[in-house]
């Protein structure tokens, strides 16, 4: 039985902050769970895609976000508890079904679990999403810890229910990546089926009835900010004259900063974990009783700017700052020392700052970027479409492990903007341009939001190559499915969409399927695309070894080793490949057989054919 | 209990992380108070993999620079790379083995001699433990042990409020079978070498 199924209310567990939100889900009785995965928002969905094969619990990777939280709005409308995962840039994709999801509403609870990731730990930009409770008018739930993303899961499903409004809980890379134990509490009953209950005049969002649901949007949320108002979790710590308001993990950074400096009888802390609606009289309330304000939140000045309009409203003159006390700006995470100086340094408080090394007498140090993995086929791929297409052609790339080209020695990434921004991109360099444009995109990456840039390539006689890089998985988020899958070696049976079938019916003519370690048909391959004048598709079709070894399906051959009988060290295998299983004996170029794959890559490569296959 | 701020650093597929965790789970068994951080995804890909562990009443779930109590190194130029995060304080273990990054192959950097990055180590803190955690994995016939083999220096150290046995005790619950006798060998030979 999964972990996360126990009866035992009561038991204490030492749960990732995003398991915490599983279980929290499952205690409401959440019954429907959609996700597109997404660092650091992953280990949520990849708990229900296990559970969901040992309970009558529905659970399914969509395609992208704006699919996952459509699928869930058919099952919340209907009834069920419903919860929605994915990372910060995938709301962006879900936004235009979230605006108007507002003004529907639900029926069955719907939270809506969305992960920032400041400092971009794994993410293209670190945007900050408490905006978009503020666009949709949506509650919003900001965790502090691991006890309460458990906790406030729950909560939010009560709350959705009650205000039939999709609730949005916001987490930051901090919470969901760290953990602690967590107190469970009872498994509530499942509803798994409802009915649909016809109602065009509320449902169906033409003008005339907008116009009304929007009014009724705003009914609601002044209803949610009654609520966030008298919120347990929303509260004043302490009594004294200084204050200090903060949210998420930074409020651990403020707390933990007042007892170390000492001056928890001089401080009041306002935290807020139900965040949107702002609960203005308990702000203003806050205001009244202290002498200045420290705002302590990670990247935008959200609520620092909220505090400064109740303060006017109210006529309170007192001084509020955030951004640009001591360390803190809208930059990256913060820190307990960070937090600890800007405390210390905003209300005048003496402290010792722990003693750094003076770290000059460190020599400079090799660097450890990521790599591609040893035998990783992308590699391969890559290798080829750089003998045909050189230096000089526009690469546009995508999101995934593949992302990774960016680095010496391939350095074959030009621009990336977002999932999908591969093709589209294509298209438009192609056009404005008289390089040559091959585009890179991985095969869930593609089903994600390729498809419609493929179908715009087409439609509008754009002309470029477009390598559909396809792994079997999706795999810098940890091997999750996708429709172009086989699942079966993962326990599921779901329908296969194979990607060649879809650039077919998006009108490619001109395809190619490879497989990326045959480099010399991989090459003829690629030359045939330069050749032809249209839109080209090369599909390269590789599992993702680390994929294939943890289902079952990697065939074990042989590794390689470097016969120096042979060798004369012209080191094409570590110059162009940087493949992590090559390594340097002195001068000599050396093969680790433990990280050899035997993909043979290199072995093709050598001109003095010296890489050959150690002997059983 | 005193706040004890660990920092494990390590390379991927060394097990840091769940060398981290089994300390977050001892601590859990022992009611003491536990926080385990850690960070996933594209950083992971043969890079360089840092965990936390916060044990005692504090709730910030990351170690600032110039903050850790103890550094756990399971490799010595990324032990030489973390200095930052120690003060004269610091305990410092770490294993000798060299393992050296893929750009020093390509020619983008020069791996630092192991005896002199322990000597800039040894220069920055008071007590350094420094032990060739591979050697004794391979010793205790599971190369993949290292991480036991340095949680065992770990508990070896004293650093920390959990002994032996109760650490024992986690790693049994939570290690397959076929290898619990060389996780544990693994972990008293660490553990021996702390001493």
């Amino acid at each position: 039985m999964h972990k996360l199924l126990t009866e035992e209310s009561g038991r204490e567990l030492l749960l990732l902050g995003n398991e915490a939100i599983a279980r929290g889900a499952l205690e409401a009785g959440v019954s429907f769970t959609t996700c597109y995965p997404g660092t650091p928002s992953s280990e949520i969905p990849d708990q229900f895609f296990r559970i969901s094969q040992e309970t009558d619990l529905y659970f399914e990777y969509s395609t992208n976000e704006k699919v996952a939280l459509e699928v869930g709005a058919g099952a919340a409308i209907s009834g069920l508890r419903t919860m929605v995962t994915m990372k910060h840039v995938g709301l962006n994709v879900a936004s235009d079904p979230l605006m108007t999801l507002a003004y529907l509403g639900v029926k069955g609870g719907m939270v809506i679990i969305n992960a920032d990731d400041p400092f971009c730990f794994s993410s293209q930009n670190e945007q900050d999403n408490r905006y978009y409770a503020r666009l949709s008018s949506l509650p919003m739930l900001e965790p502090t810890n691991v006890q309460e993303m458990k906790d406030m899961t729950v909560a939010a499903f009560d709350l959705s229910e009650e205000l039939e409004l999709p609730v949005i809980i916001r987490t930051t890379t901090r919470l969901n990546h760290i953990s602690a134990a967590v107190k469970l509490g009872d498994l509530r009953p499942v509803k798994t089926k409802d009915t649909f209950q016809k109602n065009p005049f509320h449902f169906v969002a033409v003008p005339a009835v907008s116009r009304n649901l929007h009014k009724l949007l705003l009914e609601k949320y002044n209803r949610a900010l009654e609520k966030s108002e008298k919120w347990p979790g929303n509260q004043i710590i302490g009594n004294g004259r200084w204050g200090i308001v903060a949210n998420g993990v930074s409020f651990n950074y403020a707390s933990d900063a007042v007892s170390d400096l000492g001056i928890s009888d001089k401080v009041s802390i306002l935290k807020l974990g139900f965040s949107w609606p702002l609960p203005k009289d308990l702000c203003t309330h806050f205001l009244k009783q202290v002498d200045k304000v420290l705002v302590v939140e990670e990247l935008e000045p959200v609520m620092e700017n909220d505090l400064k309009a109740i303060a006017q409203e109210s006529g309170i003159t007192i001084p509020i700052k955030g951004k640009g006390v001591g360390g803190l700006s809208r930059l990256f995470e913060y820190d307990p020392g960070m937090v600890r100086k800007a405390v210390a340094e905003y209300f005048g408080v003496a402290y010792k700052k722990p003693e750094m090394h003076d770290l000059l007498d460190i020599p400079e140090l090799p660097g450890r970027p990521p790599n591609l993995c040893a035998g990783c086929p992308h590699r391969a791929t890559y290798y080829s479409v750089k003998q045909v297409y050189g230096p000089d052609a526009i690469y546009p790339t995508d999101i995934g492990c593949y992302t990774l080209g960016l680095l010496p020695p391939i350095s074959m990434a030009d621009l990336v903007i977002c999932m999908g921004s591969s093709v589209s991109t294509g298209c438009g360099f192609s056009r404005a341009t008289d390089q040559k444009v091959v585009s890179f995109i991985g095969d869930s990456t593609f089903f994600h939001s390729g498809i419609t840039g493929l179908l715009n390539a087409v439609h509008n006689n754009h002309k470029f190559t477009l390598v559909i890089l396809d792994n079997g998985t999706t795999a810098m988020t940890g091997h999750q499915p996708h429709p172009g899958v086989d699942t079966e070696p993962m326990g599921v049976n779901l329908t296969r969409v194979p990607v060649e079938d879809i650039v077919r019916g998006c009108g490619v003519k001109d395809v190619h399927v490879v497989r990326p370690f045959k480099l010399k048909k991989t090459i003829e391959a690629v030359k045939a695309t330069m050749e032809y004048d249209g839109m080209s598709v090369i599909i390269s079709k590789e599992l993702c070894p680390l994929f294939a070894k943890a289902v079952g399906r990697f065939k074990k051959t042989r590794p390689f080793y470097v016969n120096h009988n042979k060798c004369k060290n012209h080191r094409d295998c570590i110059n162009l490949l940087a493949c992590p299983a090559m390594y340097l004996d002195g001068d000599q170029v050396e093969i680790d057989e433990n990280l050899c794959i035997g993909c043979s890559v290199c072995a093709q490569v050598c001109p003095e054919n010296a890489i050959l296959p150690l002997k059983a | 209990m005193e706040t004890k701020r660990l920092v494990f650093i390590g390379v991927g597929g060394q097990g840091n992380l769940l060398a981290s965790r089994l300390v977050g789970e001892a601590a859990l068994s022992l009611g003491i108070p536990a926080v385990v951080s850690e960070i996933h995804g594209m950083a992971q890909r043969g890079g360089i993999v840092e965990s936390a562990v916060l044990l005692g009443e504090v709730t910030s779930p990351i170690v600032s620079n110039a903050e850790a109590d103890v550094l756990i190194g399971f490799e010595p130029l990324e032990t030489l790379r973390s200095l930052g995060k120690c003060n004269k304080d610091t305990l410092i273990i770490t294993n000798t083995h060299p393992l050296p990054p893929f750009t020093v192959a390509a020619g983008q950097g020069k791996y630092p001699p192991v005896d002199k990055s322990l000597e800039l180590i040894r220069s920055k803190a008071k007590k350094v433990i420094a032990l060739d955690g591979n050697a004794m994995a391979n010793e205790a016939g599971n190369p993949l042990s290292l991480n036991m083999v340095m949680l065992g220096a770990l508990i070896g150290s004293g650093a920390i409020p959990i002994g032996a046995e109760d650490m024992k005790k986690t790693i049994s619950t939570s290690t397959k079978k076929a290898f619990l006798e060389s996780n544990l060998k693994a972990f008293d030979l660490g553990m021996q070498s702390a001493n």
